[in-house]
C-alpha cells in the first residue's frame, strides 16, 4: 500500500475532532486551550496534507504562519488566564459568574 | 542507504560519549582540586583514574526505593527524557569530512538533514522537559521551584543562542552543519605568508561569546547553576533522585556538555577543520604512502583535531565552573533579556549588513 | 506494507491517542504532558512526509516553547491537582458530545472523500526538493521573496503579543 496524503488529511481531521469534543466538555480553563491548540495543530496537519497533495510549498508556508500566530495567541491566552487567576482565584470555567445576576 | 557504515557510525558515537561521561568526572575532580590547590581523588588506581569505576558501582548498587509520595511514573520518566536528546544532538555533527572507502563514500556524520542547526536547537528545547518533569514529580516544593527556575533559565538563554547562531548560518548561507563545517576552510585572508582560514570565531566574535554563554546557561553549568546549587535549594530538581536515576541525571548534564562544546567547534572554530601544523605533518608522515593510507590518515587527523577542540572546550567549562561565583536568579534573568537579547539581535543586523555589503 | 506506511500508522497511533488522553485525563499536567507527545509524533508525521523545516518548527515552537508556557503557568497557578471534571458533567452531556463529534467526524470524512482519488501532481515533487537543495532552501526562498509581506506581519503580530501579554500578567503594584 502507498503512502497518499488523505491519510495524513483524515489523521489531521480525526485530531480536530478530538479537540472540538475537548473545548466542549471539559471545564478547566488550562484545558480547554490546550484543545485550542490541537485543533490549531489539527489545521497544520491538514495544510500539510494538501501541500502535499498539491506538490507545492503553499501549504507548508501557511503551517508555519499558522504555528508563529497559534503561539502568539497561546502566549496572549495564558496571559489572560494568569489575569483571570488573580480575580477568580480558580480556573474552572464554571465559576466565571461575575456577569450573571 | 548504507545501513553497515551507519550502523558503525552510529556505534562509534554512542560508545565516544557513554566514555566521555567517566574521563569528565575524572577531569572534574582533579581539575577542580588542583585548581583550589588541593589533590583531589588519588588513591584508587594510578592518580586515581578508577575513581570513576568505583563510582559507577557504587550507583548501581545504592538503594532505589520507590517513595510512595512521588508520581511513579513520570518520576522514573524524568531522568530519561533528561539523558535522550542529549544523545540525539549528535546524530548531526560531523566529525571528520568524507573520503572514498573501497567504491563506497563515508561521510562521517550521521545524517546531514537539511534544517540541520534547528534540529540541534530543537532537541535542545525538548530537553527542558526532563527537568520540569523531575521537580513536579518529586511532589517537594524545593524540587518543583529548582526545576521551574532551571527551565526558565533554560528558555531565556534559548533565544540568545538561536540569535547567535544566525550570523554563521547568513555568513555560510546554511543551515547544515557539513556545510558550515566545510565552508570554515576556506580562506579569509594572509597575513606574514600563512593563510588564516575562514573560522566562525574570526568572522562572528561577538557571536562566539554570545553563543558560548548562552550554551554555559543551557547546560545549567556555573556561573549558571543557580537551579542545581547545593547552598541554595538543597539539590534542585534532582533532590529526590537516587543511585541509578541521579547517575543519569549526572550522565545528561556532562553529555549536554559534551554536545555543547562539539556546537562551538563545529560552528565557531572550524570543525573537523585540521588544526595549524596537522597538514605540515600530515604531509612528512604520510606523503608518500598510498592513496588510500593518505586519506585514512587526513580522516584521522581531522578527527583528532575535532576531539581536541571538543576536548578544549570541556575543559573550559571545567575551568569556569571552579573560577566563577553564581549568578543570582534576577541576575540571570536580567542578563538573559536584557543584556544578551538586544546584543544578539545587534549580531544580527550587523552580520546582515556586512553579508549584504559582500564583506563576510 | 513498506517502512513508510509502518512509521506512519506508529506516528499518528500516538499522535491520536495522545491527543484523546489530552481531553480525558483528569490531572491537568497529565493532559499537558499528552500533549507534548501528541506535537512530538506529529513533527514526525510531518518529517515522514518530507516537509522537513516544518517538523523543525514544530519542534521548536511548539513542543519547546508554547508547551513549556502551557506547563508553566500549569504549575504556577496551582492547578497540578487532579479537577474532577468529568464527575460533575452529567452523563447525557458526556455522550451528547461524544456522539455529536463521531459524526461530525463522519460527516467531514464523506466530504472529504474526492481527497482519495488526487493524482499529487505539481511544481515541487519530492525529485525536484532533493534536486533543488532541499525542503528549507526551497520553502525559505519562497518565504523571503513572494511571502516577504506575510512574514512581516508575523513579526508585528508577535510584537503585539508579547506586549498583550505583559501587560495582562504584569503584577499590579497598587
Amino acid at each position: 500500500m502507498q503512502f497518499h496524503p488523505w491519510m495524513l488529511l483524515s489523521v489531521g481531521t480525526a485530531m480536530f475532532f478530538i479537540g472540538l469534543i475537548g473545548v466542549v466538555v471539559r471545564r478547566n480553563l488550562l484545558v480547554i486551550l490546550m484543545c485550542i491548540e490541537l485543533m490549531l495543530n489539527a489545521g497544520n496537519i491538514c495544510f500539510v496534507a494538501f501541500s502535499r497533495m498539491h506538490q507545492n510549498l503553499n501549504g507548508d508556508l501557511v503551517a508555519v504562519f499558522v504555528m508563529t500566530v497559534a503561539a502568539a495567541e497561546s502566549a496572549v491566552g495564558l496571559g489572560l488566564i494568569i489575569a483571570l487567576y488573580r480575580t477568580l482565584k480558580t480556573v474552572e470555567s464554571e465559576k466565571l459568574q461575575l456577569l450573571r445576576d | 542507504m548504507d545501513f553497515p557504515i551507519l550502523w558503525m557510525k552510529i556505534a562509534v558515537v554512542l560508545v565516544g560519549l557513554l566514555a566521555t561521561v567517566p574521563i569528565m568526572l575524572f577531569v572534574e575532580r582533579r581539575g577542580s582540586a588542583l585548581m583550589q590547590d588541593r589533590l583531589g581523588p588519588n588513591r584508587i588506581g594510578p592518580f586515581g583514574l578508577l575513581q570513576a569505576a568505583l563510582d559507577v558501582v557504587k550507583f548501581l548498587f545504592k538503594e532505589d526505593r520507590a517513595l510512595r509520595h512521588t508520581n511513579q511514573a513520570y518520576f522514573t520518566l524524568a531522568p530519561w527524557i533528561a539523558v535522550v536528546p542529549a544523545f540525539m544532538t549528535f546524530a548531526v555533527i560531523p566529525f571528520a569530512s568524507s573520503m572514498d572507502w573501497d567504491g563506497r563514500h563515508v561521510s562521517f556524520q550521521i545524517a546531514n538533514l537539511d534544517v540541520g542547526i534547528l534540529y540541534c536547537f530543537a532537541i535542545a528545547s525538548l530537553g527542558v522537559y526532563g527537568i520540569i518533569i523531575a521537580g513536579w514529580a518529586s511532589n517537594n516544593k524545593y524540587s518543583l521551584m529548582g526545576s521551574l527556575r532551571s527551565s526558565a533559565q533554560m528558555i531565556s538563554y534559548e533565544l540568545s543562542m538561536g540569535l547567535s547562531v544566525i550570523g554563521i548560518i547568513l555568513s555560510f548561507s546554511s543551515l547544515k552543519l557539513g556545510d558550515i563545517a566545510l565552508g570554515q576552510g576556506q580562506a579569509f585572508f594572509t597575513v606574514f605568508g600563512h593563510t588564516i582560514p575562514k573560522w566562525g570565531v574570526l568572522i562572528q566574535p561577538l557571536g562566539f561569546i554570545l553563543f558560548l554563554i548562552s550554551v554555559f546557561a543551557e547546560t545549567n553549568r556555573l556561573p549558571f547553576d543557580l537551579p542545581e546549587g547545593e547552598s541554595e535549594l538543597v539539590a534542585g530538581y534532582h533532590l529526590e533522585y537516587g543511585s541509578m536515576k541521579f547517575a543519569l541525571f549526572f550522565m545528561a548534564e556532562y553529555i549536554n556538555m559534551a554536545v555543547a562544546s562539539a556546537l562551538v567547534t563545529t560552528l565557531f572554530f572550524g570543525g573537523w577543520q585540521m588544526l595549524p601544523g596537522f597538514p605540515y605533518l600530515h604531509h612528512v608522515l604520510f606523503g608518500s604512502a598510498e592513496f588510500q593510507t593518505q586519506e585514512i590518515a587526513r580522516v584521522g587527523f581531522e578527527a583528532l583535531s575535532f576531539l581536541s577542540k571538543i576536548a578544549f572546550f570541556m575543559w573550559l567549562f571545567v575551568w569556569v565552573r571552579w573560577t566563577i561565583p553564581r549568578f543570582r536568579f534576577d541576575q540571570l534573568m536580567h542578563f538573559g533579556w536584557k543584556v544578551m537579547f538586544p546584543l544578539s539581535l545587534l549580531n544580527v543586523v550587523l552580520t546582515a549588513y556586512l553579508v549584504m555589503k559582500g564583506v563576510l | 506494507m513498506n517502512a513508510e506506511i509502518i512509521a506512519f500508522i506508529a506516528l499518528s497511533t500516538i499522535a491520536l491517542v495522545s491527543a484523546l488522553l489530552v481531553v480525558l485525563r483528569e490531572n491537568p499536567v497529565g493532559s499537558a504532558f499528552s500533549l507534548i507527545l501528541s506535537f512530538f509524533a506529529v513533527a514526525g508525521l510531518y518529517a515522514l512526509v518530507g516537509a522537513h523545516f516544518v517538523a523543525a518548527l514544530q519542534i521548536l515552537v511548539y513542543t519547546g516553547a508554547i508547551m513549556v508556557l502551557f506547563v508553566f503557568v500549569v504549575m504556577l497557578l496551582n492547578a497540578d491537582k487532579p479537577v474532577l471534571d468529568f464527575l460533575k458533567t452529567s452523563k447525557w452531556i458526556k455522550m451528547t458530545g461524544a456522539a455529536a463529534g463521531i459524526i461530525l467526524l463522519i460527516v467531514t470524512g464523506i466530504a472529504l472523500q474526492p481527497a482519495r482519488t488526487i493524482q499529487a501532481t505539481g511544481p515541487w515533487s519530492t525529485e525536484q526538493l532533493i534536486a533543488s537543495g532541499g525542503h528549507t532552501r526551497v520553502l525559505s526562498l519562497s518565504m523571503f521573496s513572494d511571502h516577504l509581506f506575510a512574514f512581516e506581519l508575523t513579526s508585528f503580530l508577535l510584537l503585539a503579543a508579547i506586549v498583550a501579554t505583559i501587560a495582562l500578567a504584569k503584577r499590579r503594584r497598587s
